[in-house]
């Protein structure tokens, strides 16, 4: 596996990076856990002229709870997601999402910031930061600005970041009260893409009731795709597993899901359904457990 | 790891002992192909075609001459008349076969995606690929056929000059009564095409050669990695035109096989003409990927299979059609693979009376297919073992029952393709595997898994393996180019240490630990003090290498009798400096004693030492101690034994997840138990990825779809379940150890028992057969379709 050639830029502050960016763009590709890039360019699928390495900049890799956000850096590994106490505590589908990401040396390297920005259609992270309503920080010379996850994933691996910003942060809520969130994935080996994955957030309120839904799946087009009918469906009623087997089943509508050598485009609907099903049952499970310990 | 049934005592053999070269390799101190580097080394990189069938009309590489760093750049035309045509070593017999030539690098037309059509050679590996882009090819591009199914039929592609209608050969085998007579004494036959996938051998280490020349002397040396050096050399030394004994051919560490380091390929005479063409060593590795297109893939056969049965479950005879893809060009074995290797295992541990199968051999624009871990053997079981389980479905018996009916008790035994079954209690073998695994238990389980709606699946299959690959007379008849005996010459020096030499050339088996293991059995000496020597054909005499389960029973076996010549030489020896008649000298546990004066004795090492030293030799004993053995043995070894694989299925996605998997294997005496075990699970793992993961996917214009890991799904660690191992020993009478090999046992076993427990797990929805691999979202159309149905 021989790329071809390419200049590696190496800044040590933020700043350098992003005058890196402003200077080559276009042709420059941002380096971070290398998970995704380093393939295609091995494959001569992408040569960038420039690739601009962010892993000896101090201070990127971070976990950290303000005004009821969790903010996390842009290179901080899978791994640290999946381990973290404060995302398990408060945002438990972020860990969880992570922990099936990929296998453990995948989870050692990969970054948040590279998975998102690269944006594979069918990766893990997209659903999940899609249902949980995250934001994602982008920085160039001429200032920050935050994007709203519905707003980031334009199209496979395509996103509202210019070619001259780079993620800086992804935030997330912290999650109080009476939540439950879990990401189903199918996959028929452990360390591949999502055939179908699915993110699910639910907040009951103290009697039972659904205060607040989130699903967002994941392989199954372009983008994440948000299942807003099983939302709508879910939103105000009691909760319970019978109104979840039931109304899943909305999930599959309107998707035209893509056929591979794995699994047709039928298939994944209907796993999208399946899938939902299973995240929204044991999201439900959490959630209740919550209402059970708080008495 | 457990033996159930002990054949004899033994000392060394039949202990776990750890492999001796494991500290080496886990260290990352081994050293492979890629790790050899020479002064002055150029680096090569192939053009490969991206049409699967096109005419070559020009090549210009003018532009890639410009590109900074290279040196040099070839195409086909370039090597006509220097580099010959890839051989093909097994030229079968009796079937018409046609051999068309292969070049290793293509002039007029390319005819599977992958073949190399020029060649780079440049200072760095990044150059050498970098030129590639700058080469400009006009292709013609051809009408491509990827099917065997459509290479046959009129009107399709023609591949080759002088091969119409595709054929490479037609090969057939009958054996026993006539099919069309025995199933006018049958109840039914049944017939079902099945379809054995295509696969890729996927050795952890790709494949890869250097090769230095020294002008002076005219040596060339290569180090290659590959599974038998000196057949390397021999076909090498043909199509190179350089004498044998000017072509050292070094086989290093190497990382894995599975057959697919068996074959000579293009690289390799290309990386050895350049060493001699531009008097500097040189060096190429594939990459993954060009190991996906540039390794020979193994199995791809449709069958159409007929059963002859009666009501009982008798199954009578079997009448079997398979087209067999062997890609665009014949590899060093493929001939032999889907015929010998298959046919005449196709009455199996069966009592069946009638077997007449034909194999037809067809050429399409793919990579050539060659023997992947099992070749040819697998297939058969596969058939087999799939026939017995729709037997049982038609007549609505239970699997085990028709296994019953149909299972030969016990070897010696004359099966009707013209084998005889060395030894083993076929029938009691299987009852303990059923018994382990609980079969009835599970029986009951899935009954009342039905009752809640699971879908439960019990799958057995039983298996027997031609292996131990010899002996040449058989081999010969069958139009394999060379004998299939073994050698060794086991060196006992002044010290008393020991240095074996064996032709066999392990890739990864352990076998430096097991042939200590036979050599510490024969001589008394302690395991530390073996050292094992292979893989350079100038260190070692000519050897057969490592494939077809043979290397414990033919290479082992050469070191067993190797050790035995020493023994009784040092006995003549040790009657001399004990003052006492040959005959009156016992051997035991390494050292030498008149019968009856234990106490008073000589040992190994001192007998050694007087070898050397010589002034007490006995009258007509030459000095020194060690024997060479050429060792072609009388017939072949047959392991065999019984697989049970529990599945459960997800009903609402069709994953598969195995709940038991029990091997029941009868490899003749265990060596080295830990070592057979890691054999039983690592080819269990490989079977249970045909059945379920594993395929190579070819679109219809020749494009292979699955040419990385992300798409050609070998199954990781997550996926393994685990593997419960015993071994029943009955020693065969066939090898001085009694060992029969357990290379592909395992392999050959574990895809029909998956198969068959997924399908069992369906059969009450009225599912017949599934063509593997068993994805789920496979089996989930199917539960659709039944459900819906």
């Amino acid at each position: 596996m021989y790329p071809p050639r390419f200049s590696l830029i190496v800044p040590s502050t933020v700043e350098e990076a992003l005058d890196a960016l402003s200077r080559y763009g276009e042709e420059a590709k941002v380096l971070a856990g290398g998970h995704s890039l380093i393939p295609l360019m091995k494959l001569r699928l992408a040569s960038p002229k420039y690739l601009i390495y962010i892993g000896k900049i101090q201070g990127l890799s971070y976990i950290r709870e303000e005004a009821g956000k969790i903010s996390i850096g842009c290179m901080t590994t899978h791994a640290m997601i999946e381990s973290s106490d404060l995302l398990r505590k408060k945002n438990l589908l972020l860990s969880e999402t992570a922990s099936k990401i990929g296998d453990l040396q995948v989870r050692n390297m990969g970054t948040i910031g590279g998975s998102l920005a690269h944006a594979d259609p069918a990766a893990d992270y997209p659903a999940a930061i899609t249902a949980l309503e995250g934001e994602i920080v982008a920085r160039s010379v001429k200032g920050e600005r935050v994007i709203k996850a519905q707003e980031f994933f334009k199209g496979p691996f395509s996103t509202a970041l210019r070619s001259d910003e780079l993620l800086v942060e992804v935030r997330v809520p912290s999650m109080e009260g009476y939540f439950g969130a879990a990401y189903e994935k199918l996959v028929f080996r452990a360390t591949d893409y999502a055939i179908v994955g699915v993110a699910a957030v639910l907040e009951l309120d103290r009697g039972g009731a659904i205060q607040r839904a989130r699903v967002a799946l994941t392989g199954v087009g372009s983008t994440p795709v948000r299942a807003k009918s099983v939302e709508e469906e879910l939103i105000g009623k009691q909760a319970s597993k019978d109104l979840i087997v039931k109304v899943s089943t909305r999930a599959s509508e309107g998707l035209n899901p893509p056929s591979d050598i794995r699994a047709s485009s039928e298939y994944r609907k209907a796993m999208a359904a399946v899938m939902t099903k299973r995240a929204l049952l044991r999201a439900l499970e959490r959630a209740q457990e919550k209402i059970a310990s708080n008495g | 790891m457990s033996i159930i049934h002990k054949a004899r005592p033994t000392q060394h053999l039949g202990k776990p002992v750890k492999r001796k070269e494991d500290p080496k390799l886990v260290t990352g101190r081994g050293l492979y192909v890629d790790d050899i580097k020479l002064p002055g080394m150029l680096y090569v990189a192939f053009l490969r075609s991206p049409y699967a069938h096109a005419k070559i009309k020009s090549i210009d590489v003018s532009k890639a001459l410009r590109v900074p760093g290279v040196v040099a750049v070839y195409t086909g035309e370039d090597f006509r008349g220097k580099i010959g045509p890839i051989p093909t070593g097994w030229q079968l017999t009796g079937a018409d076969l046609k051999v068309p030539e292969w070049p290793a690098v293509a002039y007029d037309k390319v005819r599977f995606i992958g073949e190399i059509v020029a060649v780079v050679v440049a200072s760095d590996p990044y150059r050498a690929r970098d030129a590639l882009e700058a080469i400009e090819v006009d292709y013609e591009p051809l009408q491509a056929v990827v099917s065997v199914e459509d290479a046959i039929k009129p009107g399709a592609p023609q591949l080759h000059e002088g091969v119409p209608n595709n054929i490479a050969f037609r090969w057939r085998l009958k054996g026993g009564e006539d099919f069309e007579e025995i199933s006018k004494k049958a109840d039914k036959v049944i017939k079902q095409r099945m379809v054995n996938q295509r696969l890729i051998p996927s050795a952890m280490e790709p494949r890869g050669a250097v090769a230095e020349y020294n002008r002076y002397t005219g040596e060339l040396t290569l180090w290659v990695t590959s599974q038998n050096p000196h057949v390397h050399r021999l076909l090498l030394s043909g199509v190179l035109g350089i004498p044998e004994n000017k072509l050292r051919v070094i086989a290093p560490d190497v990382g894995g096989g599975f057959g697919s380091k068996i074959p000579v390929y293009p690289l390799e005479a290309i990386v050895a003409r350049l060493a001699m063409d531009l008097g500097k060593p040189i060096k190429y590795v594939e990459t993954r990927r060009e190991n996906f297109l540039g390794t020979i893939h193994g199995r791809d056969h449709v069958e159409y299979v007929e059963a002859a049965i009666k009501n009982d479950g008798t199954v009578l005879g079997l009448r079997v059609r398979t087209l067999a893809n062997m890609g665009a060009y014949l590899s060093t074995a493929a001939p032999g693979v889907p015929t010998i290797l298959f046919g005449t295992m196709l009455s199996g541990p069966y009592k069946i009376r009638s077997v007449d199968v034909e194999v037809t051999g067809v050429f399409t624009n793919t990579i050539p297919v060659d023997a992947y871990r099992g070749a040819g053997r697998p297939e058969a079981t596969y058939i087999l073992e799939r026939i017995m389980d729709l037997v049982a479905r038609e007549l609505n018996m239970d699997p085990a029952d028709v296994r019953r009916k149909n299972l030969i008790p016990e070897a010696p035994y004359a099966a009707i393709t013209g084998l005889t079954y060395d030894s083993g209690k076929y029938l009691e073998v299987f009852e303990r595997a059923l018994k382990i695994a609980d079969y009835e238990g599970w029986r009951k389980r899935q009954s009342e898994a039905r009752k809640e709606g699971r879908l439960i699946g019990v799958g057995i299959a039983s298996y027997i393996e031609v292996c131990g690959l010899a002996p040449s007379r058989i081999a010969r008849a069958t139009g394999f180019g060379l004998g299939l005996w073994e050698s060794a010459i086991v060196r006992v020096h002044p010290s008393g240490k020991v240095t074996v030499y064996t032709g066999a050339s392990p890739h990864g088996q352990g076998e430096d630990i097991a042939f200590a293991q036979i050599v510490a059995e024969e001589l008394g000496v302690s395991l530390e003090d073996v050292e094992v020597i292979h893989g350079d054909t100038a260190l070692v005499q000519f050897g057969m290498g490592t494939y077809g389960s043979r290397t414990t029973p033919v290479g082992g076996g050469a070191i067993a009798l190797a050790a035995r010549r020493v023994r009784e030489k040092a006995r003549k020896i040790a009657a001399a400096l004990l003052e006492a008649r040959e005959e009156d000298v016992v051997f035991e546990a390494g050292r030498f004693y008149v019968k009856g004066v234990p106490e008073k004795a000589v040992t190994i090492q001192q007998v050694a030492l007087a070898s050397y030293t010589a002034e007490k030799l006995p009258p007509g004993v030459e000095p020194g101690l060690e024997a060479t053995v050429f060792y072609d043995p009388e017939n072949f070894t047959f392991p065999y034994g019984t697989h049970v694989c529990v599945v459960e299925i997800d009903r609402e996605t069709g994953g598969v997840k195995i709940l038991r998997y029990v091997a029941v294997d009868d490899a003749g005496i265990i060596v080295n138990p830990m070592l057979a075990e890691g054999q039983v699970i690592g080819g269990a793992l490989q079977g249970i990825a045909q059945a379920l993961y594993e395929e190579a996917i070819y679109d219809s214009s020749g494009n292979l779809l699955t040419a990385g890991f992300n798409d050609y799904m070998i199954p990781t660690a997550r996926e393994a379940p685990k593997i419960e191992s015993y071994f029943y020993e009955t020693p065969s009478p066939h090898n001085p150890l009694g060992v029969k090999g357990i290379g592909e046992t395992s392999t050959i076993a574990s895809t029909p028992a998956v198969v068959n427990a997924v399908l069992d797990a369906l059969a009450h929805l009225g599912v017949r057969h599934i063509d593997m691999p068993l994805l789920p979202s496979k089996i989930y159309k199917v539960l659709k379709e039944k459900e819906v149905g």
